[in-house]
């Protein structure tokens, strides 16, 4: 019994970190319909953005946040301004292509400059860790899942509270309508993509903080993601929020009881049987969207 | 059409077909350089340079360089100088292979050397056999990869299934009061690892350890948190990890350390012997202490063959202290020095003559003696225990060549 709690707690708090990276991921296919498949690198790029900020200026790793957000934003306006905004047809096909590119462009060039050495990051309370039912969490966990738990909230506050965020909503629902109703559409976009890209950063500084890293750690960062807002249903953050606690506990859960062979196999038979009920996922919407 | 076929084509056809079969005989032909070199004599190799195996790779990169560098100021192999040529795969297997051909076709390397790891060595050997190769290596030493009739492959190294021998004869040497009730395996489904775990298991539970847990995993797991969490809330008196790689061995000492898990016995199949790589990992020397890790025999002041000169050549090309040298360094030395051994027995680059001499001699290196079996493995290698004790890694069993005690227990993890 004990080793479900552990498992149930230790998922609540990763699942939160998955949350914060897929929430970029489903806002981003929600306003642009493009499936930006760069998301696992740029959350790497986090974690080294935060690595270097560490290494060269000592600043913390959860300090640093207010440099690496505002610069990974401007990282994502300027993406969707140089590649996503060229993409005239047939967006969803042609932007896993780019963003592929995208990618690999990132991958490569932090295998060179940091190497593929597994990296850490590393602060004075690294190895503290409080007692919880008769186990122990790091107080890196905690304040991982505090910081998505925060930023979570603002983007809901963002995207329900605010008049940018109406517009955004327009847009997610009829990019047309919305443009006739003088919404700056693409002016939009570019925001939303930059906001997408720094939810990544910052994401990638909670990963970075529980995981050691190198630049091949965003292929299988990618395809959580992706499981992640399709069984949350594509364009919902609520989605994307329970879809990462339901991955990550079940995947703990699993490992920690039975046997980590069968962890992620357990997963995707149930997402497969929840697509064959629901195939818009656990949020998402029947019929599509009409453009 | 008349049904006549057109002289033009005949002719193509032909010419086609000679080409095939001049291929085919300068293919057959250019398997060995056996004709006397005028310039350096080329050794290739193929290592992992970059993805996750990069830190054993570059190792095993280093050994050789360093090699090539000692024979060519001792008069070089049969009097000629030794080019090394290495090139990366990026730890994929399939990659290994196409290195491998390019050393052997394009490169014309007189010998070639193993890799890093199972799948690597045995896609290698597969190579070096179809142009006839002889094919040494250190790192291959899984019970699968002698059983593909490799019959020009040679491990210098340690089998994996004995790896664990001297921790099982320690335990089991331990009064009853003193020996460890409980233990908890976890491995990789690696071939390396799990080759060594799996045989600890029967024997343990024969001399009284009962198993409280039992795990393997996939080798492309990324996530060990939920594994870790399992071992430590276990509370096994003896904790066996089946590590291939640091970042692993990283994984579960983190979370063992978080949970305030303190086994009595802690070790690892990879990791511990990583050097300073792995002290840097876990926190310094305090956080590496009393932990184990199976070795199949060298330690920097061991007295075998060339062992002081290795050590002295290592330190000065690539700074730091003893205690920082991999093991994979010292296996892709071990290799070297066998093949020099047996050119010098033949005195010729005659891959078959040297396989034939690698069959049946018996040679030095920094390991220890080799002798090798039937099926490449060396049945002259010895399991040895190795510990970090005071931020070195030292050798505590068997007895007769131990530089200290057995810590046992293991000290708790200091905060």
């Amino acid at each position: 019994m004990s080793l479900i709690i552990e498992g149930v707690v230790l998922g609540i708090m990763t699942g939160g970190i998955y949350a914060l990276m897929a929430s970029g991921l489903t806002l981003i296919f929600g306003v642009l319909e493009i499936i930006n498949v760069a998301q696992g690198i740029l959350v790497v790029l986090g974690a080294y953005f935060s690595f270097w900020l560490g290494q060269h200026f000592h600043i913390d790793l959860f300090l640093g946040l207010l440099i690496i957000m505002p610069a990974m934003f401007g990282l994502g306006v300027l993406l969707e301004w140089a590649f996503i905004r060229r993409l005239r047809w047939d967006r969803i096909t042609l932007s896993i292509l780019v963003t592929y590119a995208i990618a690999l462009i990132i991958e490569g060039v932090l295998g060179f400059v940091f190497t593929t050495n597994f990296q850490e990051l590393h602060a004075w309370y690294i190895d503290a860790a409080v007692p919880i039912f008769g186990f122990f969490v790091n107080d890196v966990y905690i304040i991982a899942f505090i910081l998505s738990v925060v930023l979570l909230g603002a983007l809901y506050l963002l995207v329900y509270r605010t008049s940018f965020g109406r517009r955004l909503r327009a847009s997610m629902q009829n990019r047309t309508a919305a443009s006739l109703v003088g919404i700056d559409v693409p002016r939009v976009q570019a925001i939303t993509f930059g906001i997408g890209v720094s939810l990544a950063g910052a994401g990638g500084v909670a990963f970075g903080a529980t995981n050691a890293f190198n630049p091949a750690s965003s292929y299988d960062l990618i395809y959580r993601l992706l499981v992640i807002i399709i069984l949350g249903g594509m364009g919902s953050l609520s989605g994307s929020l329970v879809a990462s606690l339901v991955l990550v506990i079940i995947g703990d859960v699993v490992a920690l009881v039975w046997s980590p062979v069968w962890s992620s196999t357990v997963f995707f038979v149930l997402l497969v049987a929840l697509l064959l009920f629901r195939p818009q996922g656990l949020f998402g919407r029947m019929g599509g969207r009409k453009q | 059409m008349n049904g006549r076929v057109p002289k033009k084509y005949l002719f193509v056809v032909g010419a086609v077909l000679c080409t095939l079969l001049l291929g085919a005989c300068a293919g057959q032909s250019s398997t060995t350089n056996t004709s006397a070199p005028t310039g350096p004599i080329k050794i290739g190799a193929d290592a992992s340079l970059t993805g996750d195996a990069s830190d054993d790779g570059k190792a095993i990169k280093q050994g050789y360089e360093l090699w090539a560098d000692y024979v060519n100021h001792h008069g070089g192999l049969l009097g000629h100088q030794v080019q090394m040529i290495v090139y990366d795969d990026a730890t994929r297997p399939e990659q290994a292979t196409l290195n491998y051909q390019k050393l052997i076709n394009v490169d014309k390397a007189a010998f070639v050397l193993g890799p890093f790891d199972d799948a690597f060595t045995v896609n290698g050997a597969q190579v070096a056999k179809k142009y006839g190769y002889a094919f040494v290596q250190g790192t291959g030493t899984s019970p699968g990869d002698f059983t593909h009739g490799l019959t020009n492959m040679f491990s210098v190294s340690l089998s994996a299934s004995r790896y664990m021998a001297s921790l099982v004869n320690y335990i089991l040497s331990l009064p009853a009061d003193m020996r460890p009730k409980t233990a908890a395996y976890v491995t990789s489904d690696d071939g390396f690892t799990s080759a060594q775990v799996t045989p600890v298991i029967p024997q343990l539970e024969a001399g009284g350890v009962k198993t409280v847990l039992n795990k393997i995993y996939p080798a492309e797991n990324t996530d060990l948190n939920p594994i870790a969490a399992a071992v430590a809330a276990s509370h096994a008196d003896v904790a066996i990890l089946g590590t291939s790689a640091l970042s692993e061995c990283v994984s579960y000492l983190k979370v063992f350390k978080t949970q305030r898990y303190n086994p009595k016995i802690l070790i690892a199949t990879s990791g511990p012997d990583q050097g300073s790589s792995f002290t840097q990992a876990v926190g310094g020397a305090k956080g590496a202490e009393g932990i184990l890790v199976a070795n199949g025999g060298w330690w920097p002041t061991i007295k075998t063959y060339q062992n002081a000169d290795f050590v002295s050549a290592f330190t000065q090309k690539y700074g730091g202290t003893a205690d920082d040298i991999s093991s994979d360094t010292v296996q892709a030395f071990s290799v070297g020095q066998v093949l020099q051994q047996a050119v010098n027995q033949v005195q010729s680059l005659d891959n078959a003559k040297v396989i034939s001499a690698l069959h049946q001699g018996t040679f030095n290196s920094l390991q220890g003696p080799v002798k090798f079996t039937s099926d490449g493995q060396n049945q002259l290698a010895l399991p040895y225990l190795f510990q970090w004790q005071n931020g070195s890694l030292i050798p505590v069993y068997p007895q007769g060549q131990a530089q200290a005690n057995l810590e046992y227990p293991k000290p708790a993890w200091s905060s």
